[in-house]
């Protein structure tokens, strides 16, 4: 591989009602070049390979340490965030797409709204009386407090729902995302209150038993977010939830 | 005062912005969150380490007070202090109010929230959810957010840019201007208040600790706009952020908390690698010359310790300019649990896994302790009249700022674990205030007439088409780089008149050269680089208020290093005696032998340089350029006196 340059193939699009196109780059290489400083590079050059000026390429980021969950893309055929994107092992050219399973903005940008709605479907929130000073939350052991964080680390990156089998453009499945959201606030002491109305919200259409059970989320979910536990859990609560629905009422 | 719902526009969903609406949203009032990218996604999901509050859960015998006086140490008493103490007092219940919602808190075998050790404090005080504690706090109060919004009680305005305020012909704050960063189409919102909650300007610099959109725009509108800025110069380094091409990336001060330990080889030039180097042959630079404190030092100490070990001493790892920032003594399922979130983070970014390696660690850019400049009511009894008015309000009526962008609470250096603190304060403390101010206002925003949130739409759409139709030869991103090394040069640790002086010229070469800006995309959807270039120039204002504050304070207070005003103060100076000293001064003449040799010297320069300088800049802009004035501090709760952390 030739060292002094980077090569990029980058999949572009100017409205979502556009047709995409592609585009090739060449930058030089540098030490330590993630997928972002090559698309800053590209912003402050913006000329193709073959010596066309071009618009800046238009994508998602911000802390550029897989905190935020912005800089979701398909980077040689794989969903992952760009910032953590090292050019030293990637191979070139290195192919960018914008997610598949999202209204594409532009160019590399996509709309995840829909993972917002979803959450507020499930009510992915612990219910308090108010803000003002009522003294100290619930004690928790530190086993479930462990529990709830690696499922809180979710940062709505959308990886989870772009590998999903299930999970389209057209349909209105959930995805292992929000089922996970489901179970980290059953799990809290005061959350577990709105448990009944989650495990509704996620028994209709688009819910839990739609998964296909494909365990592909899991694979490629960047904070190793235990996402099938999730799904197995949240499938144990809503039979139970079933039942219960069947007698209780 | 309206007789329909109060509505209140907040600017940034980060913590300020989100704990606000909450707030609002429970007092029945409309508001409308303003936000540059998806909620969730702010530049708070960044900070790590964790939260102070002075709950005293290990019985180590802190209080609110002891955290106000560390606070006010550790900002070299920059800060006004009722506002500092406020703030250290609501922090328990602040804490509190973040485990009900559902906060996932490291917590003890009881069950309890756990604690850990953070710089600048013998105690320890920060509660943290492993090392993702910003993210954890965003994600808590966003869903609070959602909540209310779920219930129709929020409008959210996400993907939209703020460019300006709306004011009327008595320069009372009407309303927003907003552009749409999808349709790229301009508007006005009107309401009864502006909260600015939009974080701080570390992209002034290029390559930080902060996230890309923490340029610091909005902040610099609103002094474009006439409103004050304060303490500009006050910008603070971090010492431990991984180097890298595209962004420094944080290594939390939790690390040291946790007992991390930073040393160099004791030889120059060692390349050893790190863990066949003996102990004895290891510098500890920081614990031996800062018993006490050691390795937590604060941050504005420490980076100035790596530096000077860096440069002056060369014992930088191998001659480079990195030092070793070492965790390995640790078990690994301590640290996985503990700071989990920063390993990873290091791991992805060197491939080098720090509970086996040493990370190698320089200082970074971090955060502004300046910021626009806001007001407060002190009750008289050394805390804030919650209900003010004058509370965060900036010096435009109307106009308000919380968080980063504000320039109160850290004084001249930002203890860690503060800064999570002070965000969620502000927008807590603030919202009382702001219904005092709607209700006081004789001519409500009904009364205005739209011509003047035409006049101010039509300016930005003409502004942003202008931008548009530049058509020079300078790239805007490669003019920002530019920008950055120029700060990065000489804007940073160790600070030069002469060097500054250049670097007030170097920024108006950038200022000729924007004018010469190729707007390298004109079109009209999504297109992010005609705001970009908006941003950029007020990065290049921002540069210059920074730069100037710098230049005029001739004094070395916190993460102001001007070596040339340094004090020197003798190695076995005693704080105490500085108190001793002013009590005898009361009393008449003070003999010069009461105290080591030295020492009365050390404190009568002490005393004049805080007679000259222990007092807040305030930019203004005036005949296009940032106008330097003085205000003074309110010292009324502690003397001011020496910091010492050995």
């Amino acid at each position: 591989m030739n060292k002094k340059i980077v090569k990029l193939k980058i999949k572009r699009r100017d409205k979502p009602d556009a047709k995409p196109y592609w585009q090739e780059f060449t930058i030089p290489y540098k030490e330590r070049l993630n997928i972002i400083a090559c698309l800053q590079d590209i912003q402050r050059n913006p000329t193709t390979q073959s010596g066309e000026s071009v618009n800046p390429i238009t994508w998602d980021c911000n802390c550029l340490e897989e905190v935020c969950g912005s800089c979701t893309m398909l980077i040689n055929g794989k969903v992952r965030q760009a910032c953590t994107a090292l050019i030293d092992s990637l191979e070139q050219p290195v192919i960018l797409e914008p997610m598949s399973k999202f209204p594409v903005v532009r160019d590399l940008q996509v709309d995840r709204s829909r993972m917002f709605e979803n959450l507020k479907k499930v009510k992915a929130w612990v219910e308090i009386d108010g803000t003002h000073d009522i003294g100290a939350g619930p004690v928790m052991s530190d086993k479930v407090r462990a529990q709830r964080y690696a499922l809180s680390e979710c940062m709505s990156c959308g990886c989870c729902l772009e590998a999903c089998p299930q999970f389209s453009l057209t349909n209105n499945f959930m995805g292992a995302a929000t089922f996970s959201q489901v179970r980290l606030f059953n799990l809290h002491p005061s959350g577990s209150m709105l448990k009944e109305e989650r495990l509704d919200a996620v028994m209709g259409e688009g819910g839990i038993t739609d998964c296909g059970n494909a365990q592909v989320c899991v694979e490629v979910c960047p904070k190793s977010i235990p996402l099938t536990e999730s799904i197995a859990d949240i499938g144990r609560q809503t039979t139970l939830q079933t039942l219960k629905n069947i007698f209780m009422k | 005062m309206p007789k329909r719902k109060k509505k209140i526009i907040v600017i940034g969903g980060g913590l300020t912005g989100l704990s606000l609406a909450m707030k609002i949203c429970e007092r029945n009032a409309e508001v409308v969150v303003v936000s540059y990218q998806s909620l969730k996604r702010s530049h708070s999901v960044c900070a790590q380490g964790g939260i102070n509050a002075a709950i005293d859960a290990r019985n180590e015998g802190d209080s609110p007070e002891n955290h106000f006086y560390d606070t006010v140490k550790g900002g070299d008493f920059l800060a006004h202090q009722p506002l500092v103490r406020d703030m250290c007092y609501q922090a328990p219940a602040i804490i509190h109010l973040l485990d009900r919602i559902g906060v996932a808190f490291n917590r003890t075998g009881e069950g309890h929230l756990e604690f850990r050790r953070f710089g600048g404090t013998l105690y320890s005080r920060t509660a943290f959810a492993g090392a993702t504690t910003g993210q954890q706090l965003v994600y808590a109060l966003d869903e609070q957010v959602r909540r209310f919004q779920h219930d129709g009680a929020v409008e959210t305005l996400e993907w939209h840019e703020y460019l300006g305020a709306v004011l009327d012909s008595q320069g009372v704050c009407r309303g927003a201007v907003l552009q749409d960063l999808r349709t790229n189409t301009v508007f006005t919102l009107a309401g009864d208040a502006v909260v600015l909650a939009t974080g701080g300007p570390g992209q002034v610099y290029v390559r930080s600790t902060n996230s890309t959109v923490n340029t610091g725009a909005a902040a610099t509108m609103a002094y474009l706009q006439g409103a004050k800025y304060g303490n500009g110069e006050f910008i603070q380094i971090h010492p431990t952020a991984i180097p890298g091409p595209d962004k420094l990336r944080l290594m939390s001060e939790s690390a040291r908390g946790e007992g991390g330990r930073l040393w160099v080889p004791r030889k120059a030039g060692d390349a050893r690698p790190p863990k066949s180097i003996p102990d004895s042959e290891r510098n500890y630079f920081l614990e031996e010359k800062f018993p006490l404190f050691g390795n937590l030092v604060p941050r504005d100490v420490a980076s100035r310790e790596i530096h000077d070990i860096v440069y002056n001493q060369n014992l930088g790892i191998a001659g480079e300019p990195m030092v070793y920032l070492d965790l390995t003594h640790k078990s690994k399922d301590y640290l996985e649990d503990r700071l989990g979130g920063i390993i990873d983070i290091y791991k992805k970014f060197t491939g080098e896994d720090p509970k086996d390696v040493p990370m190698k660690i320089f200082p970074a850019v971090h955060y502004s302790m300046g910021g626009l400049w806001t007001d407060y009511e002190a009750d008289g009894n050394g805390m804030i009249e919650h209900g003010s008015p004058r509370n965060q309000a900036t010096s435009i009526p109307g106009l308000y700022a919380g968080g980063e962008a504000d320039y109160q609470y850290h004084g001249a250096n930002r203890l860690g674990a503060n800064s999570l603190l002070s965000c969620i304060y502000t927008g807590l403390m603030m919202c009382r205030g702001i219904f005092t101010y709607i209700d006081n206002q004789d001519k409500s925003v009904d009364d205005i007439p739209s011509t003047t949130f035409g006049d101010a739409r039509n300016h930005w759409e003409s502004r942003l088409n202008e931008i548009k139709a530049m058509k020079g030869s300078e790239n805007p991103y490669q003019l920002h780089r530019d920008l950055g090394d120029i700060m990065m040069g000489n804007v940073l640790i160790v600070r030069e008149n002469k060097k500054l002086e250049k670097t007030i010229r170097e920024i108006d070469d950038i200022k000729t050269r924007f004018k010469d800006v190729n707007c390298v995309d004109s079109t009209d959807w999504a297109n992010p680089t005609p705001s970009f270039i908006n941003q950029l120039y007020c990065m290049i204002e921002l540069s210059r208020v920074i730069t100037k504050g710098a230049i005029m304070r001739d004094e070395f207070r916190g993460a102001h290093y001007k070596p040339e005003f340094d004090l020197k103060q003798p190695s076995d100076f005693d704080p105490h005696e500085y108190i001793n000293y002013l009590e005898k001064k009361n009393y008449g003449e003070v003999s010069e032998k009461a105290f080591p040799e030295g020492h009365l010297e050390y404190m009568k320069r002490f005393e004049a340089n805080n007679e000259n300088w222990l007092k807040s800049t305030v930019a203004e802009y005036k005949n296009n350029k940032p106008e330097i004035s003085y205000e003074p501090v309110d010292t009324s709760i502690v003397t001011p006196r020496p910091r010492k952390y050995d």
